[in-house]
C-alpha cells in the first residue's frame, strides 16, 4: 500500500500528530509521515459564507504532493470548510486520487454547546482522516454501520461508526 | 449506500456541478453532469436517470421549463429543483408541475443525503410496484365474457396485453360474438378505466347524425340546435371511444375520422374553435375490412390507422365446448331477472344446441334461452321450447349406426305407446328381435 503524509496546515494543533500518525499507521498498515508546507488559509476564506473553500484548499494540497514523493497526502485543518452546494463539510478527497483534506473544526463538542471531551474529539478526528484516506484509495461510502467508510453528515454519525474498515472495504484496499 | 442509482446534475456553475458530482460519486451513485438544459435534454434522449437535480436559474432555458419538457418525455422522472434563493412562488410552481422536491442552495449535507435517499427509495418502490403489477395482472370486469375454450383464452390473453397499452384496437368477428364486451373489457382493464368508455354505433346513424354525434355542435349549427352539445370525441376525453360497425361509415366521414385520429383535434359542427381530446380508439366490425379496402369502399389509410392491434373473436360454432357454460350463464341471468327458480335443461336439448351452427352467435343463443324460459314450463327447457329450424323432439345427435338404431327404435316405441307388437310391425322385425334390441339398448317403458 502507498505511504501516507499527514500535513498539518495553518493553526492545526501539532500535538495531535503523534496520536493521528499511530492510529492511521495501525489501521492502514502503511508508513505514515508528517509533512510541512506553508499555506495562507486566509486566501481561501469566503467572507460571504464566513467559511473556507474546501475545493480550493484540496487543489492546493494536491499541488503540493510532489514534495512528498509517492505518498498520498492529506491536509489537516482547523477551519470551517464548505463546498458551494453544501453548508459545511468535515473533509473531502479525490476519489481514487492522491490528496484529501480534513478539518477538526466541527469535530469538537464545544461547537455544539457541549463540554469538551478530548478522547471523543481525537476519536472523531482519526475516523475522519481514515474516511478521507479511504476515498483516496478508491473506497466509496459503505452501508456497514460500523465501517469507517460509512457516510457521516453529523458528528453524531461519526460517533456511531468505528475507526476501522469493514472486511468488505478492507478487501478493496490495496495491499 | 444505494448502488446503481443514477443522477443527472444540471447547473450552469462548474463548482456546483463538481461539488455535487464528487459528493454523489462517493456515495456510489452513477453521476453525469450537464451545464445547461439543452445539453441535459439531449442526454435524456439517449440515457435515463433515476434522479435529475436541476438548477432553476440557468441561461437559455430555465429549470422549470426544462422540468416540463423532461416530464413530457418521461412522466415518471424524479426531478429535484435547486435554487440559490428561497422563492415560494417558484417552489410552488415546480411542485405543481410535478417536481419531486425543491431545495435551496447551499444544502445541509444531511438534508441532501436524506433527500436523495428518499427519492431513490421512491424510484425503487415505483419500479417494484410496476414490476409487481405486471406480474399479478388479472382482468377485471370480464364476468360476462363466458368461455374457457382455447379460442376464448387466447382472446382474453390478447385483451390483457393490449389493455395496458394505448394502441388503437380493431375487433373483428361475426355479428353477435361479443365485440362490445371485449371493448369494455379492454377499457376497464386499461389505465383509462377511470374515464368514460363512449360507444358509437356507426351503422345506426345517418352521415349527418353521425357527424353531429362525434363532433358535437354549436348552438344554431342547424335547425333545432338550440344549445351547444358535446360530441363523443369530447366526451371520451381521457377515456376510450368505441366505434362499432366502423365499416358502415361513409367515405366523407372516413376522411373526417382519419383527420381526428391523426391529430386528436376537431371542431364542433357550426363552430370554429379547435378542440383537443385525448381518447383511445377501439373499433369493431363484422366485415372483412381488408377486402373492403381492396374493393375501394374503405380508405386504406384509415384501415392502417385503425388496424394497429387486431383481436379476432371466434364464432360460437368454433367453440362448442363453451356452449354449456354460456347456456348456464344465460339461464341464471334470465331466471334471476324474471324472478324465477333456476330452470334445468334437458341433455338432449343441450346436445341439439351444440349441433346448431348459430349464425347469430352468442346473441342468438341468448335470445333462444330467454325465449325458452319465457314460454317454458318453469322447470326445464325442453326441445319444444327451442325455436330451432329442425325442432324435433326425437332429435338426437348420433354418430354410429348403433346409436341411430337405438334412437329410431326408441322413437317408434314412443310413437306406438310402447306397444311391442305394433312397434315391431312398424319396424319390419319380429317381436323377439325387438325385445332383444330393447334389452341391448336398455330401452324400457318410462311409464312402467
Amino acid at each position: 500500500m502507498q505511504d501516507i503524509t499527514l500535513i498539518p496546515l495553518a493553526d492545526f494543533d501539532h500535538s495531535l500528530m503523534t496520536h493521528l500518525s499511530r492510529a492511521v499507521e495501525n489501521e492502514l498498515k502503511t508508513k505514515v509521515f508528517v509533512g510541512r508546507i506553508h499555506l495562507e488559509t486566509a486566501r481561501y476564506f469566503d467572507p460571504d459564507r464566513r467559511q473556507y473553500n474546501a475545493d480550493a484548499l484540496l487543489r492546493q494540497v494536491y499541488d503540493s504532493r510532489n514534495l512528498f514523493m509517492d505518498t498520498k497526502v492529506i491536509g489537516l485543518l482547523d477551519v470551517d470548510l464548505f463546498i458551494p452546494i453544501l453548508t459545511y463539510i468535515f473533509g473531502q478527497a479525490f476519489l481514487g486520487g492522491e490528496a484529501a483534506i480534513a478539518s477538526a473544526f466541527r469535530l469538537r463538542n464545544e461547537r455544539y454547546g457541549l463540554p469538551h471531551n478530548e478522547n471523543l474529539f481525537r476519536s472523531r478526528l482519526v475516523k475522519e482522516v481514515l474516511h478521507e484516506l479511504g476515498h483516496t484509495f478508491g473506497l466509496k461510502h459503505c452501508i456497514n454501520p460500523e465501517c469507517v467508510m460509512r457516510s457521516s453528515t453529523y458528528v453524531e454519525d461519526i460517533d456511531q461508526k468505528s475507526a476501522t474498515f469493514c472486511s468488505a472495504c478492507r478487501r478493496t484496499l490495496p495491499r | 449506500m444505494p448502488e446503481n442509482g443514477s443522477i443527472l446534475i444540471v447547473d450552469d456553475e462548474l463548482s456546483v456541478r463538481d461539488s455535487l458530482y464528487n459528493w454523489f460519486i462517493e456515495d456510489g451513485y452513477t453521476v453525469k453532469t450537464a451545464e445547461n438544459a439543452k445539453l441535459a435534454l439531449n442526454l435524456l434522449e439517449t440515457e435515463t436517470f433515476d434522479i435529475i437535480l436541476a438548477d432553476i436559474k440557468m441561461p437559455g432555458m430555465d429549470g422549470l421549463e426544462m422540468h416540463r419538457r423532461i416530464k413530457s418525455l418521461n412522466k415518471d422522472a424524479v426531478v429535484i429543483i435547486m435554487t440559490a434563493f428561497a422563492a415560494v412562488d417558484t417552489a410552488v410552481q415546480a411542485l405543481k408541475d410535478g417536481a419531486y422536491d425543491y431545495v435551496t442552495k447551499p444544502f445541509d449535507p444531511d438534508d441532501l443525503s436524506h433527500l436523495i435517499r428518499n427519492a431513490m427509495k421512491q424510484v425503487a418502490l415505483s419500479r417494484e410496484n410496476s414490476g409487481l403489477k405486471e406480474k399479478i395482472i388479472h382482468l377485471e370486469n370480464i364476468d360476462d365474457i363466458i368461455g374457457d375454450s382455447p379460442q376464448m383464452s387466447k382472446v382474453l390473453q390478447e385483451v390483457e396485453t393490449v389493455a395496458q397499452s394505448d394502441s388503437t384496437v380493431i375487433i373483428t368477428g361475426e355479428s353477435g360474438t361479443g365485440k362490445e364486451l371485449i371493448a369494455r373489457a379492454i377499457h376497464s382493464n386499461s389505465p383509462r378505466k377511470f374515464f368514460p368508455l363512449i360507444s358509437v354505433h356507426c351503422g345506426a346513424l345517418t352521415e349527418s347524425l353521425l357527424e353531429s354525434e362525434l363532433f358535437g355542435h354549436e348552438k344554431g349549427a342547424f335547425t333545432g340546435a338550440q344549445y351547444h352539445r358535446k360530441g363523443k370525441f369530447e366526451m371520451a376525453d381521457g377515456g376510450t371511444l368505441f366505434l362499432d360497425e366502423i365499416a358502415t361509415v361513409s367515405s366523407k366521414m372516413q376522411i373526417e375520422l382519419l383527420r381526428v385520429l391523426e391529430t386528436r383535434q376537431f371542431v364542433r359542427v357550426g363552430g370554429q374553435k379547435e378542440i383537443s381530446s385525448d381518447f383511445r380508439i377501439i373499433a369493431a366490425t363484422n366485415k372483412d375490412l381488408k377486402s373492403l379496402v381492396d374493393a375501394g369502399s374503405f380508405r386504406e389509410d384509415l384501415y392502417y390507422r385503425l388496424n394497429v392491434v387486431n383481436i379476432k373473436l371466434p364464432a360460437l360454432r368454433e367453440r362448442p365446448d363453451d356452449l354449456p357454460l354460456l347456456v348456464d350463464y344465460f339461464i341464471t341471468k334470465y331466471c334471476r331477472s324474471m324472478n324465477r327458480e333456476k330452470v334445468k335443461i334437458e341433455k338432449l336439448v343441450l346436445e341439439r344446441l351444440q349441433d346448431y351452427d348459430f349464425p347469430g352467435n352468442v346473441r342468438e343463443l341468448e335470445n333462444i334461452i330467454e325465449r325458452a324460459i319465457v314460454i317454458g314450463n318453469g322447470r326445464e327447457i325442453r326441445m319444444k321450447d327451442l325455436p330451432l329450424p329442425t325442432d324435433n323432439s326425437n332429435y338426437h345427435s348420433v354418430e354410429s349406426l348403433e346409436d341411430l338404431e337405438k334412437q329410431h327404435v326408441k322413437s317408434i316405441l314412443d310413437k306406438y305407446a310402447w306397444n311391442v307388437s305394433r312397434s315391431a310391425k312398424a319396424l319390419g322385425i319380429d317381436r323377439v328381435t325387438l325385445y332383444n334390441k330393447m334389452k341391448k339398448y336398455s330401452l324400457s317403458n318410462p311409464r312402467g
